[in-house]
């Protein structure tokens, strides 16, 4: 036979049958109510608010908004239950009310996982490897700390701040509840946690999961509802601590809001991660790097490695063999098992993404995506890069939260840190080379909090997450990431 | 024979390792607390502060490289300096209202207070820093960074001990400052920054200056490349505007409410902390 073999295409050479996980075993409560002082109960005023799966536009449920009388009982039944409860009790004890709850999510992974991707649209692939047991893992490792905080400030004493007001985002909703549950917990505070309005259903389950594990009522209250309802936390007045996710803007008005009133807080915020790939790096390994980097979660990641500099003497061959690997990304059904991108989380972000397409075209950006087919019905965006773009425009300038990436080269190693630092932001980064000085030169030279160094996007319960400048101040994760739930004395 | 006139002292400020007048030519009259001696204090401007903040950058990246080693022995250094010219600093603290006894106490613990800083500089790294046994196959680790320019309110009630609580764990830290000194006894602020210049202290690493608080504070903690804006005192409006601006570009604000700053209760690596970031890197392990 005398076919002709084009090698990109993927297409022809690469098809999958439909490996779709089973939604049969799950239970998707249909309507949702507040969980506040250990049970379920419905809004003061009786508004719901449905959910939809991105991926097909279909309502999964129907949530409970909290007003303002709502977000006050969780409040009292959080305060109540510190005052009375567990800030009094043994740290031993508590510890293991969490490792309770990290084993009953071990338990129930697989239900917890085909939900988060029912309701978020992200691949079941990620849900299942990456978020769910990483939720495990959190309440884990921080259930350990518990009874052992006098080893983890030295010359202090450790104590516990109060109630905890949290407030997550939609990109990795469970896990962004267990960054905040777990370090406030074993520390001895108590929470009143919202969840972003169109991810809520895990956190529902994990609800349940709450109650199972006989968790003092009042410790743990989840109320739903979108900015109005995180205000009306934010501003309540037996509030200690403010612990928000999302994004850069939003955290200044909290910073605004508790200005004067004593309340603590961290900020886990925006980010425009420079990926670095100097010319000795292992290429074919890069490539796989970059796109772990910004395809990852669809780019809803607030440390994605969305800002690309490539040195320019490997430029050529990074950018064709990063437009090859893009063609084989598989984008589609969020619960089929081989999907790499699944769905964008919500009609709003997807306009958002277009909007920042658009402009990075009119500003004079070439634009490059992949060919692949996407389905009518959801919310759905191509994979896509940029070049011809600098400093100055808006797609390397600011967040877009979206599978985009922005491609610019460099020359020497003083020119990309001058490059990678020219940003508000200071969440990550990423370098790539062979040379081991190289490494710590350049890791010491960018200015954010997580460095990833030959790999991109890796996250663990033991290793503190944060940023410096706009991207937020205080770490999760690892011992650093008790210090914003404990007053020092 | 007539008798011989003294020599008086003109203040200025400190900025990028110069002595210059305020560039809006205003000043404050300082009248000590006999009423006696009139001193004319440089009433900082904006501009003054704009002019500091470019300084206190550009000797960021400098300052922030030098070995923990290097810069523990330049804070022993403003030490041993500041040992050295004790008599002078007991005259502008009798001056501003102190007795003998309480000078010379204040003079011991401000030059304690350095030395204890200076120990730090090289070792709270160890005590803020670890290996994180992550669940997969990578080396990890976190270690602290200067959090970068700082602006700071030193304590108004209190003159050479106040502003060197504030300034040494700030340096220690690798940051740079641009700090306000006490409104009420700016004498020895400007003595201080004369140490610093002998002290193998980088220009800009330290800038003071003096003037008024009320018109001062919005600039120091609205200023869009300031980093971390320390407060030391207990007026909740001014502690409300900090924290507010602060907000504009995600300062980091610290307030210090302490009263008494002789006591060894203000000192800890903590406060060094404060202006701190955590940095964590990932390697893999493997072939």
């Amino acid at each position: 036979m005398n076919k002709k073999i084009n090698k990109s295409d993927f297409k022809t050479d690469w098809s999958y049958s439909p490996a779709p996980e089973s939604t049969d075993h799950i239970k998707i409560v249909k309507k949702n109510d507040l969980f506040i002082n250990g049970k379920f109960m419905p809004p003061e005023k009786g508004k719901y608010f449905k959910t939809i799966n991105p991926a097909n536009e279909q309502k999964l449920a129907d949530v409970a908004e909290a007003d303002k009388s709502d977000v006050d009982k969780a409040v009292k039944a959080a305060r109540k239950a510190y005052d009375k409860v567990w800030s009094k009790m043994d740290p031993s004890e508590r510890g293991k009310y969490i490792y309770r709850i990290a084993r009953l999510i071990q338990e129930r992974a697989r239900e917890f996982s085909v939900i988060e991707t029912m309701d978020g649209g992200k691949p079941i692939r990620e849900s299942r490897d990456i978020d769910i047991p990483l939720v495990s893992a959190h309440f884990f490792y921080y259930a350990g700390w518990a009874d052992k905080l006098s080893y983890a400030f030295p010359g202090k004493q450790a104590k516990p701040i109060g109630v905890a007001g949290q407030i997550i985002p939609w990109n990795f909703p469970l896990l962004m509840a267990a960054w905040k549950l777990a370090p406030a917990l074993a520390t001895g505070n108590t929470v009143v946690l919202k969840p972003a309005e169109t991810t809520p259903l895990t956190a529902m389950k994990l609800a349940e999961i709450i109650q199972e594990a006989d968790l003092p009522p009042g410790v743990v209250n989840i109320i739903n509802g979108d900015g109005k309802t995180g205000r009306a936390i934010v501003e309540h007045e037996d509030i200690n601590k403010i612990a928000f996710t999302g994004s850069t803007d939003v955290g200044k008005m909290i910073m605004k809001s508790v200005a004067g009133t004593g309340k603590k807080y961290t900020l886990e915020l925006g980010g425009k991660a420079a990926n670095i790939i100097f010319e000795d790096a292992a290429i074919d390994q890069a490539v796989e790097g970059i796109i772990d980097g910004i395809f990852f979660n669809q780019g809803h990641v607030c440390c994605a490695g969305s800002r690309l500099f490539v040195q320019e003497s490997v430029a050529d061959t990074v950018i064709s063999k990063l437009k090859d690997r893009m063609e084989s990304l598989i984008v589609g059904d969020p619960l089929d098992k081989n999907t790499d991108i699944g769905a964008i989380n919500s009609k709003m972000q997807l306009e958002k993404i277009k909007m920042y397409v658009d402009i990075g075209q009119k500003e004079g950006g070439s634009v490059h995506q992949s060919s692949c087919g996407l389905p009518e019905k959801g919310y759905w965006h191509a994979p896509t890069l940029f070049t011809d773009v600098s400093q100055s425009h808006r797609i390397v300038q600011e967040e877009i939260f979206g599978p985009v990436l922005a491609i610019q080269t460099f020359r020497t190693v003083d020119e990309v840190i001058a490059k990678a630092n020219n940003t508000p932001f200071g969440l990550s980064g990423g370098v790539w080379t062979d040379k081991g000085s190289k490494i710590f030169q350049v890791s010491k030279s960018i200015r954010a909090g997580v460095l990833w160094a030959n790999t991109f996007n890796k996250f663990d319960p033991t290793s503190p997450f944060g940023g410096y400048k706009e991207s937020g101040m205080g770490r999760e994760g690892g011992l650093e990431g008790l210090m914003p739930y404990v007053n020092l004395v | 024979m007539s008798q011989r006139e003294d020599i008086k002292k003109t203040y200025k400020l400190y900025i990028g390792g110069k002595f210059p007048r305020t560039e809006s030519g205003r000043y404050i009259k300082w009248v000590d607390a006999n009423n006696k001696g009139a001193v004319n204090i440089c009433r900082g401007s904006r501009k003054d502060f704009r002019n500091a903040m470019v300084t206190a950058r550009d000797a960021f990246s400098g300052w922030c490289s030098r070995t923990a080693y290097n810069r523990s022995q330049i804070l022993y250094r403003i030490g041993e300096i500041l040992e050295g010219r004790r008599s002078q600093f007991a005259n502008e603290l009798i001056l501003q209202g102190s007795s003998k006894k309480e000078a010379g106490n204040e003079i011991n613990q401000s030059i304690d207070r350095l030395i204890y800083y200076a120990g730090w500089a090289d070792k709270y790294q160890q005590i803020f820093s670890r290996v994180n046994p992550v669940a997969s196959s990578y080396f990890n680790f976190s270690y602290p960074e200067p959090t970068g320019v700082v602006s700071a309110l030193a304590p108004n009630n209190s003159s050479l001990i106040g502003l060197v609580s504030i300034v040494a764990p700030i340096i220690a830290g690798g940051n740079t400052v641009v700090v306000l000194a006490s409104e009420e006894k700016p004498l020895c602020s400007i003595t201080f920054a004369e140490v610093l210049h002998t002290s193998d202290v980088p220009g800009g690493v330290v800038n003071i200056l003096t003037g008024y608080r009320s018109e001062l504070l919005d600039h120091f903690s609205s200023h869009m490349d300031v980093n971390a804006i320390v407060y030391c005192g207990n007026e909740s409006e001014e502690i409300k505007l900090i924290q507010e601006n602060a907000a504009l570009n995600v300062k980091r604000p610290i307030v210090y409410t302490d009263e008494n700053w002789l006591s060894k209760n203000v000192q800890d690596p903590y406060r060094i902390l404060n202006t701190l970031e955590t940095k964590t890197t990932w390697h893999p392990v493997g072939i």
